[in-house]
């Protein structure tokens, strides 16, 4: 079976976001983007800590797809409506419109096609919410630099053959795919080590030097849309 | 060839007994309510044979029907009176269980064309006098769930809290959901399809064979000739219980060990464990059920495809569908297999419906969903206290 992130088999979703770290500021950062009472997506939602916290402080309409059936089952038994699923491939079954909001919550990277899951989140919700890991980071950037190695940190603690996340990009990188799929962002917010928002009217290249996480709102640019995709039956 | 161990005592009158006068609740109805049937006759009078456990509220709303599978009945949580073994569900089903009948007012009938309680070939056909046998007419599954909307009409609940149901079962749970929408708060369709497989279709005929295949079968006319068609009836199930459960289980339960034996006795007695096993599974099954009713629902589940009735489009089926489901299935399950549970899912989350489904990781087949699975009674708990909460029920008293 192909594999939304690729973990080993006892490893949640939920417990790779802790272990990328800062996952109550995330999901909160996350979650305050989201208007009360939405429809929501959450794909990739682990044990459901996102769908929880939705649904308790934003009364929305949660549904998530989660990997690992241990996800699942702990989801399900939460009381939650998740489906076992992969984001590569199950995202092309959802209709056009379907949610007000797809989230990614640090999913993208581990993701086989990044762009074909971003563009079906623009078809399937009318807003998207990504957060992500920014590999553009100060401390990343430096252990390549002087350690010549792929960087591990407390919030990346895979080695690179053993690690789910087999697409990384910065928050300069997510910009540009956004502009290539036809996002807008409507929010945008990076959070430092210790899990702060960075200055709002920073510019771009701290956010990408400074942030952590990126965490985007992002809407259809409608008029630049790229030729929609369409379920494959 | 089962000769040895159909020595089981077996009074065939005690059965038919059973078909028209069940130890359970029986509901009656005469000629002014008729079951139409898709086979275009109205079945009248008729009868269904149900239990119930717990209390149904003031609010009449925390109702939960039951839909047994094919060889089922309606003791789902008490000792069975023909056997006298606990109810098929017990573990699922009762004070406390996940189906907690503190909470719950849980309703399992019979279906139509079974055998204990509800009219099928087994019942006594009014114009005759006589079991009805091939007389009956072919019922659907359809014609299974009108039925019970009939009965749940009898008993004044407008709209079911949750219904659940394996197999055959999660078929009727599915149709409920297609023909009666707005009736159904949830349900939990399990290890269950929209359609019966060609593979189930063939498995079903070969049983069907091996039933007709006995000279005591007389054409269905055993009880007016006074014969049984056991050793028919006894293969069939033989055949059908493989399909329950798994490579992996057959061999952790019984591998190539002898039964009661050190060596091969060269002869075609009951060498290995598993022989053993399942012929006493397929004498055990003769003692309880009827050879007819095995026929008839059979083809019940043969006839079963619900996105048929739609155009082929299944996600029309549940269009628009208020009811929030929880769909599972069981990784070795061949017979009804995951993908089947997915096609549910897709054509749900194609609807629009608030949908979960969990993949449980067994080595028990098919017949996971009647046994001791503790993922499974954690997932079906959650999901109905997820529903309750949703519904305004009150909370599990502690």
């Amino acid at each position: 079976m192909t594999m939304l992130m690729r973990f080993k088999r006892d490893l949640t979703m939920a417990e790779a976001v802790r272990a990328l770290g800062g996952a109550r500021v995330d999901l909160l950062a996350v979650a305050d983007m989201v208007a009360s009472g939405a429809k929501v997506l959450d794909v990739g939602c682990g044990d459901g800590e996102l769908l929880q916290l939705l649904a308790e402080t934003r009364a929305v309409d949660g549904r998530g797809i989660e990997l690992s059936r241990e996800g699942v089952n702990e989801c399900v038994a939460k009381g939650l409506a998740v489906i076992q699923g992969d984001a590569d491939t199950d995202l092309a079954d959802y209709p056009d419109d379907a949610f007000d909001y797809v989230v990614l919550s640090q999913t993208l990277q581990a993701t086989r096609q990044p762009r074909i899951v971003l563009e079906h989140m623009l078809r399937i919700g009318r807003h998207g919410i990504v957060s992500f890991p920014n590999f553009g980071h100060w401390r990343i950037r430096l252990q390549i630099l002087l350690g010549g190695r792929m960087p591990r940190t407390d919030n990346l603690p895979y080695a690179w053959w053993e690690s789910p996340n087999i697409h990384f990009c910065s928050i300069k990188d997510f910009r540009e795919l956004c502009h290539v799929v036809g996002a807008t962002m409507e929010k945008s917010v990076a959070l430092d080590a210790w899990g702060r928002a960075l200055r709002f009217n920073a510019p771009w290249w701290t956010w990408n030097l400074l942030g952590e996480q990126g965490v985007f709102l992002l809407s259809r640019r409608e008029a630049t849309r790229a030729p929609p995709l369409r379920p494959g039956r | 060839m089962v000769e040895a161990e159909l020595s089981v005592a077996f009074d065939p009158a005690d059965r038919a007994r059973e078909a028209d006068n069940p130890h359970s609740l029986v509901v009656r109805f005469g000629m002014d309510k008729p079951l139409t049937l898709d086979a275009g006759i109205d079945l009248a009078p008729f009868q269904i044979g149900y239990q119930t456990y717990g209390t149904l509220n003031a609010e009449r709303s925390n109702a939960v029907l039951i839909c047994h599978a094919l060889t089922g009945d309606q003791h789902v949580a008490n000792l069975h009176p023909v056997t006298q073994k606990p109810g098929w569900w017990e573990t699922m089903v009762g004070p406390g269980r996940p189906i907690d009948t503190e909470r719950y007012f849980v309703v399992c009938p019979n279906v139509v064309g079974g055998c204990m309680g509800t009219t099928g070939p087994a019942s006594t056909n009014p114009k005759t006098g006589m079991p009805w046998g091939l007389d009956f007419p072919v019922i659907t599954i359809r014609d299974i769930v009108r039925a019970q909307a009939m009965l749940l009409d009898h008993l004044g609940i407008a709209s079911l809290f949750s219904m659940a149901g394996g197999s055959m079962g999660g078929m009727q749970v599915l149709q409920w959901c297609a023909s009666y929408p707005r009736r159904v708060f949830s349900a939990l369709p399990i290890a269950t399809s929209t359609r019966h497989s060609a593979q189930n279709i063939a498995f079903h005929e070969v049983g069907r064979q091996s039933v007709m295949a006995d000279p005591e079968w007389r054409h269905g006319r055993y009880f007016a000739e006074g014969t049984n068609p056991r050793r028919g009836l006894a293969v069939a199930r033989m055949g059908n219980h493989i399909t329950y459960l798994s490579d992996a289980a057959l061999h952790r339960k019984f591998g190539r060990r002898f039964q009661d034996r050190d060596n091969p006795t060269f002869s075609f007695d009951a060498d290995f464990q598993v022989e053993s096993y399942l012929r006493h599974q397929g004498v055990s099954f003769v003692e309880r059920f009827d050879a007819n009713s095995y026929l008839y629902l059979t083809r019940a589940m043969d006839y079963f495809d619900l996105a048929a009735d739609y155009d082929g489009v299944l996600a029309n089926a549940f269009k628009d569908t208020p009811t929030r489901f929880c769909v599972i299935s069981f990784t070795s399950d061949w017979l009804f297999p995951t993908s089947d549970s997915r096609a549910i899912v897709h054509a749900l989350n194609a609807g629009g419906a608030r949908v979960s489904f969990a993949e449980i990781v067994t080595d028990k087949g098919h017949d996971a969903f009647l046994l001791e699975e503790p993922k499974l009674f954690a997932i079906v708990r959650g999901f109905l206290e997820g529903a309750a909460k949703a519904r305004g029920l009150p909370a599990a008293r502690r």
